[in-house]
């Protein structure tokens, strides 16, 4: 029996690898396990094929296409989804899950969790980037509503550098 | 007016923390005991007749529950156009033929997904192949096959407008010109793929989640399809990743998941993936637009005769309403004296076209705007001016079709040009470099009931309760734009409350009130919100007149719900609180619930909407002579909205306005060969990201609509159509390049500048 260490959100999963219903199968994305393995819906699947950012968590710290990740890959990994952003306890959001809120950062909210996570890298690397440093980080985030206006205004006002944006 | 409690604040969002924390649930996100998975065969084929399906195969896999063809189920057209029936013309599974690659054939429900997809390699169709027709010319030429076969020239709809003598018009022009533009099919592109979850309970009704824009819709046309009654169908629409116009009809999967929950008992879902959405996905209409304008010496426009054709792939979908419309937007924005149109929405064996942000006004509007800079040019006239000396006021009349309300179009022309230093930078701009300017107007919500619902256009239920809260009840759906916020935004102000005091039920065609058309035409702030209205009022009546009774007040006291309170105006000691007004009136009802339901039709406003939004935007971009590459330095945008009801939720309508519209001027377009969609996924379907977006400058030009609620009106989908033409006019001003056939690709610039585009230096 292969099995599978995966820390997601802090929490241990041993995962059997094998092709009954509750296992992982070899050809299991980590965005299929997430999802409908684990429970774990916050992260959404907007193409499958690594074009649109929707589906991005962090591994190990660093922003990953979830779709185009095999499970079987994730072995001794450490998964952050959008659910494990925020401390479990008490009602604690990330700043960045602060700010978009303060800055209505979303409309339909689909593309939210892959940018927030996008995000929450970029800023973990530099904590004050400028407007443009935040808009090519996100460049492989797709948003159709609102196309990152308010999302950079958001992710400088997380990183307490908001002040940026007007300077271009 | 007195100034609003809460219109024209940020209050945040209903829906930010649900979002924000990743626990909104999607359709995809729903899951059941038991639940089975659909997938849909599509025909590989764009025009043939079905011989023979067998599905044995298929259902002889193991897992496998149900599979189904057209002949399986019943044989119902269906399409939103229910008013004229012979407009609908789809099956939910293809009966007899097909008629685009990508046209659903055969559905099979399995226990996961991957059995379903390997059953679909098991079903063996055979088709005897036809003649494909894939441009409108061929589709519409004499011996052309017909695609169906009640429609012998592949014309299913044409639509006229016309007022004045347009011919008179042009014998009494000093300046007429004649252009044909070619605009072209984009995605819609939003970011959730369609998914449908159905479920059959123990009375055999259906309950269906689905990713949509018009439950109420789906709800009527599933009923009719399966041969149900509309009350044994209750459609819930959960959260929605977009729309855009791209989910407001009932769509194969629904069909299929619902169907396919009665025939096995258990829950159905189907999930699309983003290649079947971009292989067989609705569109944007492709159109070709002839155009002829005539002019006086002077600029004074004279006349106009426009005629559309539109490309409307294999079934009408809502290119009725496209085809009607794309003939209102050529007679808007400028007074047009005389103006005739006629538009023909033609079949092809291409994936539908139907509703998608701007409803056939971006490519009408795009060849307006553009014809008009090129008169202006003729005629040695600003383009800014001969939009200022044209534009259409408050109280224009398009004749039989629409009266102008509000009107702050003239405002926005100055406004934008203001803002960029239009006449500085059209002057003097450095080589590679342009400035350009497009306009729009757009509809607050359609008119013309081609639903054909017996139902209001919107309705809304209030019920107050003791403990100072309410609960706001509407069929109004909520697809990202932020009606739930911004209808608890008008309540809130009506009645007083703050937005902790609102909670709302929404887009549950079994729960809300009937009925409510869907989330399309912007029409849901204006009429979801005068429902709101209306149903507010009738509950402050209510609390009115127990207050009055209470304090034995003189009949010509004026009185207002405020801050939590209800009170005579300026005696707020003869006042109570709002939950001690609900606890009398309830009392004085012997217990009785304090309920009032609202509703709003719009009547007596012609044929198209009860108000317009109007606008102005000026792009100015840079080009690389060398390889043609455009970029968009700025955008300045004032638009005309009426009341801004929540001013980050404008915003952000206009920031994902201008990234399609970017899409739609320079990089979005399906490569098509043969009827087929070459481009099927988002690495190849340019969609402009972060780093393409260009900054902005906005100015809300505030008007108060005297039919809107607190005075607001359409916002944000007009604004898909004017950045295309001010990017296209700006390049123009740029290269010398002048395009009438989007998108303006570098390869058309470089092509143009060598053809002697006059080149700035």
């Amino acid at each position: 029996m292969v099995l599978l260490h995966i820390i997601v959100n802090g929490r241990g999963y041993d995962l059997q690898v094998g092709a009954d219903p509750h296992q992982v199968d070899p050809a299991h994305t980590l965005a299929y396990t997430l999802r409908e393995t684990l429970g774990l819906t916050g992260t959404k699947i907007g193409c499958n094929h690594g074009g649109c950012g929707a589906c991005t968590v962090l591994m190990d710290g660093v922003p990953v296409l979830s779709c185009l990740t095999l499970t079987v890959e994730c072995d001794g990994r450490e998964i952050v989804t959008i659910e494990g952003l925020s401390p479990p306890e008490g009602n604690d959001l990330d700043p960045l899950q602060r700010a978009f809120m303060d800055h209505g950062a979303f409309q339909c909210g689909f593309c939210t969790p892959g940018i927030i996570l996008t995000a929450k890298h970029l800023l973990d690397r530099n904590p004050s980037p400028d407007a443009e440093t935040v808009e090519e980080a996100l460049s492989g985030n797709h948003c159709r509503c609102i196309s990152h206006y308010q999302v950079v205004q958001a992710v400088l006002a997380a990183a307490g550098t908001e002040a940026d944006r007007d300077e271009d | 007016m007195e100034p609003f409690q809460m219109i024209g604040k940020d209050v945040p969002r209903n829906d930010a923390r649900a979002k924000a924390t990743g626990t909104a649930a999607y359709a995809d996100d729903l899951k059941l005991p038991g639940m089975l998975h659909g997938r849909i065969l599509r025909s590989p084929l764009a025009h043939a007749r079905i011989l023979h399906i067998d599905t044995s195969r298929a259902e002889a896999l193991t897992g496998v529950r149900c599979v189904i063809t057209g002949q399986d189920i019943p044989q119902v057209k269906y399409g939103n156009w229910r008013l004229f029936p012979d407009t609908q013309d789809e099956y939910a599974l293809a009966v007899d033929k097909v008629r685009f690659i990508g046209d659903e054939v055969a559905a099979v429900a399995a226990v996961d997904k991957d059995t379903a997809q390997e059953a679909l390699e098991l079903i063996d169709v055979e088709y005897e192949e036809l003649p494909g027709l894939f441009d409108v010319e061929s589709a519409m030429a004499g011996d052309a096959v017909p695609i169906h076969d009640h429609c012998r020239n592949n014309t299913s709809v044409n639509r006229k407008i016309a007022y004045g003598d347009v011919e008179k018009g042009f014998a009494e022009s000093d300046y007429v010109r004649e252009d044909t533009f070619r605009v072209h099919a984009v995605s819609h592109a939003y970011l959730e793929p369609c998914s449908a979850l159905a479920q059959l309970d123990l009375d055999g009704r259906i309950t269906l989640w689905t990713s949509t824009q018009v439950p109420y819709i789906v709800q009527c046309l599933l009923a009719s399809t399966l041969e149900m009654r509309e009350n044994d169908v209750r459609v819930i629409k959960p959260y929605v990743g977009g729309g855009f116009g791209g989910k407001m009809e009932l769509r194969t999967w629904e069909f299929c998941a619902a169907f396919m929950a009665k025939r096995t008992g258990r829950p159905v879902k189907f999930t699309l993936n983003r290649e079947e959405e971009f292989l067989a996905g609705r569109r944007r209409h492709p159109m070709t637009i002839h155009s002829k304008v005539g002019f006086k010496k002077d600029g004074a426009l004279v006349a106009k005769d426009l005629k559309i054709t539109l490309d409307g792939g294999a079934y009408n979908a809502m290119g009725p309403t496209a085809t009607f419309l794309c003939g209102n937007f050529g007679a808007m924005l400028y007074r047009y004296p005389n103006y005739a149109f006629y538009g023909r929405h033609v079949y092809t064996n291409k994936p539908p076209a139907s509703a998608m942000r701007g409803f056939g006004a971006p490519q009408s509007l795009y060849a307006s705007e553009i014809q008009m800079n090129m008169a202006a040019e003729a005629l040695g006239i600003d383009p800014v001016d001969i939009r200022l000396k044209n534009a259409q006021k408050s109280g224009d009349k398009i004749p039989d079709v629409a009266t102008i309300s509000s009107c702050g179009f003239t405002e926005s022309i100055q406004e934008v040009a203001r803002m960029s230093d239009w006449k500085k930078k059209r002057a003097s701009l450095g080589p590679g470099r342009g400035i350009g300017i497009g306009c729009y107007s757009f509809i607050s919500g359609g008119v013309f009931n081609w639903f054909n619902t017996q139902y209001p256009f919107s309705a809304a239920e209030v019920r107050a309760f003791s403990d100072g809260t309410v609960h706001l009840l509407t069929m109004a759906s909520d697809i990202g734009q932020g009606s739930d916020t911004a209808l608890k935004q008008i309540l809130a102000e009506e009645l007083g409350l703050r937005m902790e005091d609102i909670r709302i039920t929404s887009a549950d065609t079994a729960m809300t009130p009937q009925a409510d058309l869907g989330s399309w035409g912007s029409r849901v702030t204006l009429m979801a919100g005068n429902a709101v209205v209306d149903a507010a009022r009738k509950i402050k009546e209510r609390l009115f007149g127990a207050l009055s009774a209470r304090y034995n007040l003189n009949v010509i006291y004026e009185m207002e719900c405020r801050e939590g309170r209800v009170q005579p105006k300026g005696r707020p000691d003869r006042g109570m609180s709002f939950g001690e007004a609900v606890a009398m009136v309830q009392k004085a009802s012997r217990g009785e619930p304090l309920v009032a339901r609202g509703s709003y039709t719009p009547r007596d406003k012609g044929l198209v909407t009860p108000a317009f939004g109007f606008g102005a935007q000026v792009a100015e971009v840079e080009v690389d002579r060398q390889t043609g590459l455009v970029e968009v330095k700025k955008m300045w945008t004032a638009h005309d909205c009426g009341t801004v009801i929540n001013p980050k939720g404008v915003e952000g309508q206009l920031a994902g306005s201008i990234q399609m519209g970017l899409g739609y001027a320079l990089s979005e377009q399906f490569v098509m060969e043969e009827g087929r969609t070459l481009n099927t996924n988002f690495l190849d379907y340019k969609m402009p990201t972060a780093l393409d977006m260009p900054p902005g400058e906005v100015v809300h030009v505030e008007t108060y609509e005297p039919e809107g609620p607190m005075g607001a009106k359409e916002c944000g989908e007009g604004l898909a159509s004017p950045t295309a033409p001010a990017i296209s006019d700006a390049v123009y001003h740029a290269t010398g390049y002048r395009c009438k056939d989007l998108p303006i690709t570098p390869e058309k610039i470089l092509e143009g500048m060598n053809a002697g585009g006059k080149k700035k230096s």
